[in-house]
C-alpha cells in the first residue's frame, strides 16, 4: 500500500519548529524523531532549534519566577521566526502557550513575545489534527490500547479527542478506555518526588484502572506521565506496555517500550 | 463604635480600592429555561421534580377534595389520623369534618404531632420546590418538627422559577421586602429531610420530616 | 481548633494512606460524590453560564463589599436584630460568650458552621460552662467521637457506618445494649430521638450562614436535616456565625449562587431546606427566636482583598474541590491539620494561619487542575497554589536542598551548550549503569521516586546530539 501521507498543508511547506521537550531529549529521544516524522508526512518542514533547554516548569511550579521568567525568555528567542511550534507533550506546551504569557505579563518587553509564541504553540497530536489536518496515517499496530490523558493535555491545551482520533487510523488498534480518564496519573513534576507516598496512591488508581480496562498498551501525550505509569507497572510486575502516542502514531514501535529491557 | 467594626472597614475600604474588580458591574442573572413554561406543562414539571427530590404528589380537582386527600394518603400509609393545621384559612377553612375519622387541632407545634398541614407561598415547577414563610396563619414549627408535612398548593400558586415566587412574595408584602417587610423566615423546602452522614448512605427524615406529601388542587385559592 | 497542625502535613498523609477504615470511607467521593455532581451539572442547560455569572457576581461584590456590609448592618438592624463585626476569632468568642450569657444560657444547640470551627467555638464555650450541642448529624457524629470534619460539607466523610453504631452504643448507654444498629435508619432514629428535646431545651442557637442578602439583612442557611432550622428557630436567641465574604447583594442574586451550590456539592437540584432568616420574631408570630444577632468575622480575609490572592475569596463551600481532588482522595482531611481541607484548603489555610505555618499545603498538589475544572465560582486554583509557592521561595520557606538542587538545575537550563553537555554525560552514566534491563530498581537520589516505583532507564544519547549528528550527515 502506497504511503498514505498528506502532500501538502495549506499554505505550502511551513517550518515547525519541534519542542522536544527535556524529558524526550534525556529519557526517549525516538519519541523526538516520531513526532519529526510525523510532522514531515503532515508536509511541513522541522526544525529543531539548539538553544532550546526546559520550558522552565520545574522552577515555576516550585515558586522560583524569576529563573522562570529566565528560561521562558530564552526559550522565546529560541523559537521565535517559526510558524509554528510543536511539543509532544500537553504540559510543556501548556507550559509555552497558559504560563509564558502569565509570566512575562509585567514585562512590557516580552509580554508581547510571549503571547505571540503562546497563539503559535500546540502539542502534537493536537497540531496534527486540527492545524495540519491529517487525515491519514501509514502505521499499523495490532492493540489493545488505553489512552492517559495527561491533566494538562486535558484541562490546559483541551486535547481530548485529537489523541483518539489518530488512533482510529492507525491498524489493528482498539482502544479501551479508563474508568476515570480526568484523573491524574499523581506525577506532576517535582511533586511525584516530594509527596512519594501521596503521588503513589494516586498512580495505584491508575494502574487498577489500566489492568482492569484489559488494554496490553497504555499510551499516552507526555513522558512524565508515562515515566510514572511504567515504573509502577513495572514495580507491579505488569506486561502492560507502556509508550508515547507518536510512536505508534509513526509506526516506530521497533525500540523496546518505556521500562521494558531490550 | 466598635473598634473592629472600624478597622475592618478601613481594611476593607483599602482592598476595594485597589481591586481589579472594583468596577465590575452586577451581572445580569441567568434565569433556567426550564422553568418558563404555563398550563399543564408546568404542572408536569413540578411533579417530576418534586417526585425526584422524594416528595409526594396528589392531585385534586377542587378545594373541597382536600381533607379527603388528606385522610387517604394517611391511611395508605398507616400513619396516625392526626393533624396539625396552620390557621391560614387556605387550610383550616376547609371543611375537616367531613372527615370524621380525622382529629384535627391547630396551631404552632410543639413537637409531639405526627402530621401538619399547611399552605405554601408559591410551589416553584424548576426543582419541585415549596416556598413557606413563618407568620401568625403559618407557623414554621409546621414546616419543620412533625415527621409528615403535607402541604397544599393551589394552582395560581404554582410557578416556574424561584424569581417568580420573590416576585409573589414582594407582591404579599407591598412589593419591597427590605427594612423588616421579610417576614422573619422564608424557606424553600425541596423533599423530606435527609441526611447522607451515616457512611454516605441516603436516608430521609434526619431532624425534619421524615415525609412530605405535596397536594396540588386545579383551582384558585379560596379569597378570604 | 486553633493551632493548626497543617507542617505535620506528609506525615499525616502517611498515616492516612495506610488506615484501611479512611480509605474504604473515602472511596465514596469516586463512587458518588463525582458522578453525582458531572449528572445534576449535565441536568440544566445554563449550568456552565451560570457558573460564568456567578464568578462575576462575586467579583462584583468583592469590589464593593463595604457597601454591601453596611447595607445588610443596616438592614439587620431595621428588622430588629444586631450585626457585631469581629475582626479575629478572640473577638468573635468573646462576642458569642457575651450574648450566651445574656441569654442565661446553659445550653446551645449548633447548626453546621465552619466559622465555628475556625474560632474554635465549642471547646471555648465548654470552658465557660455553657454546653454546646452540635445537631448535624455528622456534627454530632464527630463531637461524639472528640474529631474535627474532615470534609466541608460532610464532616463526618471519614467516618464508617459501622464505626457509627460502635460510637453510638459506647455514648447511648441509657439505651438497651441489646438493640439492632445494624440498619442505617436505625442509626439516623436513634440520634433524631437524642437530639429532639435538646433543641427546646437549648437557650441559645448558633448556626452559620451560607449567604448574607444585603437587600433584606436576611441570612441564609442551606441544609438537608433540617437541624438548622430547627436550631435557629426553638431557642429564645439565634446567633448566626458568618465571615465577611458571604455577603450577597439580593435576593434575586442570591438565587444565582443557589442554583450552583447545591449541584456542586451533592448533585441535588437544590438543598432540602433554603432558608432566609431575617431579625427576631415579630409580634405576631407564634414562634421563633426572641433575639437575633449576626456574628460577622474578618480573622484575616479582608488583607487579601484587592491582592493576588482575592480569587479564594469568591468560594461559597460546596467542597466540589475536594470531592475531586485526587490527593483528597488518598489522604481525606484529617491530614490537612486545619479547619478547611482540600485544594480550597490547600489556598486558604496559608491566608489565614500564615504560610509558614502551612507551608506543604500548596506543595502538596499535582497541579492537575482538576478543581478549577469543576468550581462553580471558577477560582484559580492552581494559580493560586503557585502563588503561595513563589511566596514560600521568596522567603526562603522552600527547605534549602530543594533550592539548591533548583539552583543548579536552573543554571544549566539557563546554558543551553553546557546543558547539552550535561543531559550527554548524565544520560550516557544512566543508560551504562542500567545495561540491558531498561529500568532501576533503585537510584541514587531518587529514592523519592524509587519507593514506589521503577525508574525508567534513558535511551543512551540524547536527541539533542542524536538530532546534530543526523543532520552533520
Amino acid at each position: 500500500m502506497p504511503s498514505a501521507v498528506q502532500a501538502k498543508p495549506p499554505g505550502g511547506q511551513k517550518r515547525v519548529a519541534l519542542f522536544v521537550t527535556c524529558l524526550v531529549d534525556l529519557f526517549r529521544p525516538s519519541v523526538g524523531f516520531a513526532a519529526v516524522k510525523l510532522l514531515e508526512q503532515a508536509g511541513f518542514t522541522v526544525e529543531v532549534p539548539e538553544a532550546q533547554t526546559c520550558c522552565g516548569q520545574p522552577a515555576y511550579n516550585s515558586g522560583d519566577r524569576a529563573d522562570a521568567q529566565a528560561i521562558a525568555r530564552n526559550t522565546i528567542a529560541a523559537f521565535e521566526g517559526y510558524d509554528y511550534i510543536v511539543a509532544p507533550s500537553g504540559s510543556c506546551g501548556g507550559m509555552l502557550r497558559c504560563h509564558y504569557p502569565e509570566l512575562l505579563a509585567e514585562d512590557p518587553q516580552w509580554a508581547p513575545r510571549a503571547s505571540a509564541l503562546a497563539a503559535r504553540c500546540y502539542e502534537l497530536t493536537q497540531f496534527l489534527v486540527d492545524i495540519a489536518q491529517l487525515d491519514a496515517l501509514d502505521a499499523t499496530f495490532p492493540s489493545r490500547v488505553a489512552y492517559h490523558d495527561s491533566c494538562s493535555s486535558l484541562r490546559e491545551m483541551n486535547v481530548k479527542a485529537q489523541p483518539r482520533a489518530l488512533l482510529g487510523k492507525v491498524k489493528g488498534v482498539q482502544i479501551s478506555e479508563l474508568a476515570e480518564t480526568e484523573a491524574c496519573c499523581g506525577f506532576g513534576g517535582t511533586f511525584c518526588v516530594k509527596f512519594p507516598d501521596i503521588s503513589n496512591s494516586m498512580v495505584e488508581r491508575k494502574t487498577a484502572d489500566i489492568a482492569a480496562s484489559g488494554a496490553d498498551t497504555v499510551l499516552a501525550g507526555d513522558l512524565g506521565c508515562l515515566m510514572n505509569i511504567a515504573g509502577k507497572l513495572k514495580r507491579e510486575g505488569s506486561n502492560v506496555k507502556v509508550r508515547h502516542v507518536a510512536e505508534v502514531l509513526a509506526g516506530m514501535t521497533d525500540d523496546a517500550a518505556i521500562g521494558d529491557a531490550e | 463604635m466598635s473598634t473592629d467594626r472600624d478597622r475592618m472597614l478601613a481594611t476593607i475600604r483599602a482592598g476595594v480600592s485597589r481591586s481589579v474588580t472594583k468596577d465590575m458591574p452586577k451581572p445580569a442573572p441567568v434565569i433556567p429555561r426550564r422553568g418558563q413554561l404555563q398550563g399543564r406543562a408546568l404542572v408536569e414539571l413540578f411533579r417530576k421534580q418534586a417526585e425526584t427530590a422524594s416528595a409526594t404528589v396528589a392531585e385534586v380537582a377542587r378545594a373541597e377534595d382536600v381533607p379527603a386527600a388528606v385522610a387517604e394518603y394517611l391511611r395508605g400509609r398507616n400513619l396516625p389520623p392526626q393533624i396539625r393545621l396552620a390557621p391560614d384559612p387556605r387550610v383550616e377553612a376547609l371543611d375537616w369534618k367531613s372527615q370524621p375519622m380525622l382529629e384535627t387541632s391547630r396551631g404552632a407545634s410543639d413537637g409531639t404531632d405526627t402530621a401538619s398541614v399547611t399552605p405554601v407561598l408559591a410551589g416553584v415547577a424548576e426543582t419541585g420546590t415549596l416556598m413557606v414563610h413563618s407568620g401568625a396563619p403559618t407557623p414554621n414549627t409546621l414546616h419543620f418538627l412533625p415527621e409528615t408535612h403535607i402541604a397544599v398548593v393551589y394552582a395560581d400558586e404554582l410557578v416556574g422559577t424561584y424569581e417568580d415566587a420573590w416576585t409573589q412574595l414582594r407582591a404579599k408584602q407591598g412589593g419591597d421586602l427590605s427594612s423588616g417587610a421579610m417576614p422573619r423566615t422564608v424557606s424553600f423546602v425541596t423533599g423530606p429531610s435527609r441526611s447522607a452522614d451515616i457512611g454516605k448512605i441516603l436516608l430521609m427524615g434526619a431532624h425534619g420530616p421524615k415525609r412530605l406529601h405535596i397536594i396540588l388542587v386545579d383551582a384558585k385559592r379560596p379569597t378570604h | 481548633m486553633l493551632h493548626p497542625n497543617s507542617n505535620a502535613f506528609t506525615a499525616e498523609s502517611t498515616k492516612a494512606i495506610a488506615d484501611p477504615q479512611l480509605q474504604e470511607a473515602l472511596g465514596v467521593l469516586r463512587t458518588q460524590s463525582i458522578p453525582n455532581r458531572l449528572k445534576a451539572a449535565n441536568n440544566l442547560a445554563e449550568f456552565e453560564q451560570l457558573r460564568d455569572r456567578a464568578r462575576d457576581l462575586k467579583d462584583h461584590i468583592l469590589g464593593h463589599l463595604d457597601q454591601y456590609l453596611l447595607q445588610f448592618e443596616e438592614q439587620v438592624k431595621s428588622s430588629g436584630g444586631q450585626v457585631h463585626w469581629c475582626s479575629d476569632a478572640e473577638s468573635a468568642r468573646q462576642t458569642i460568650l457575651k450574648l450566651c450569657r445574656e441569654a442565661g444560657a446553659k445550653t446551645v444547640t449548633k447548626g453546621k458552621t465552619m466559622i465555628g470551627e475556625e474560632i474554635g467555638i465549642n471547646d471555648f464555650l465548654a470552658e465557660n460552662g455553657i454546653e454546646p450541642v452540635e445537631t448535624d448529624l455528622g456534627e454530632y457524629i464527630i463531637q461524639l467521637r472528640h474529631e474535627t470534619p474532615s470534609h466541608i460539607i460532610g464532616p463526618a466523610l471519614h467516618v464508617t457506618k459501622r464505626q457509627v453504631e460502635e460510637t453510638f452504643r459506647e455514648h447511648h448507654t441509657d439505651l438497651d445494649a441489646g438493640r439492632s444498629l445494624e440498619e442505617p435508619a436505625a442509626l439516623m432514629a436513634e440520634a433524631r430521638a437524642k437530639m429532639r428535646h435538646r433543641y427546646f431545651e437549648a437557650d441559645v442557637g448558633i448556626t452559620g450562614a451560607n449567604f448574607l442578602i444585603a437587600e433584606t439583612g436576611s441570612t441564609v442557611i442551606v441544609t438537608n436535616e433540617g437541624n438548622g432550622d430547627l436550631t435557629q428557630m426553638l431557642p429564645k436567641m439565634h446567633i448566626a456565625l458568618t465571615s465577611i465574604e458571604k455577603v450577597v447583594p439580593t435576593l434575586d442574586d442570591a438565587m444565582t449562587l443557589l442554583r450552583i451550590l447545591p449541584r456542586s456539592a451533592t448533585g441535588q437540584e437544590l438543598s432540602v431546606y433554603v432558608t432566609f432568616s431575617t431579625g427576631p420574631r415579630r409580634q405576631i408570630d407564634p414562634d421563633g427566636p426572641k433575639a437575633f444577632h449576626v456574628v460577622l468575622l474578618d480573622n484575616g480575609r479582608s488583607a487579601y482583598l484587592g491582592g493576588p490572592m482575592q480569587e479564594m475569596l469568591r468560594c461559597i463551600r460546596c467542597g466540589a474541590c475536594m470531592d475531586h481532588c485526587p490527593v483528597y482522595h488518598a489522604v481525606g482531611g484529617h491530614a490537612y491539620g486545619w479547619v478547611y481541607p482540600g485544594p480550597i484548603g490547600a489556598i486558604l489555610t496559608p491566608a489565614l494561619v500564615g504560610v509558614e505555618n502551612a507551608k506543604h499545603l500548596p506543595n502538596a498538589s499535582s497541579l492537575c487542575g482538576r478543581c478549577e475544572s469543576v468550581c462553580p465560582v471558577r477560582i484559580p486554583i492552581p494559580k493560586l497554589l503557585r502563588h503561595w509557592r513563589e511566596e514560600e521561595f521568596t522567603r526562603a520557606i522552600t527547605p534549602a536542598t530543594q533550592r539548591t538542587g533548583l539552583g543548579v538545575w536552573a543554571w544549566f537550563a539557563q546554558r543551553p551548550a553546557m546543558y547539552r553537555l550535561a543531559a550527554r554525560w548524565s544520560m550516557r552514566i544512566l543508560r551504562w549503569s542500567a545495561g540491558a534491563r531498561g529500568r532501576f530498581k533503585s537510584l541514587p537520589l531518587a529514592e523519592g521516586w524509587t519507593r514506589h516505583r521503577d525508574f525508567p532507564a534513558p535511551q543512551g544519547k540524547t536527541f539533542q546530539d542524536q538530532w546534530r549528528a543526523r543532520s552533520r550527515r
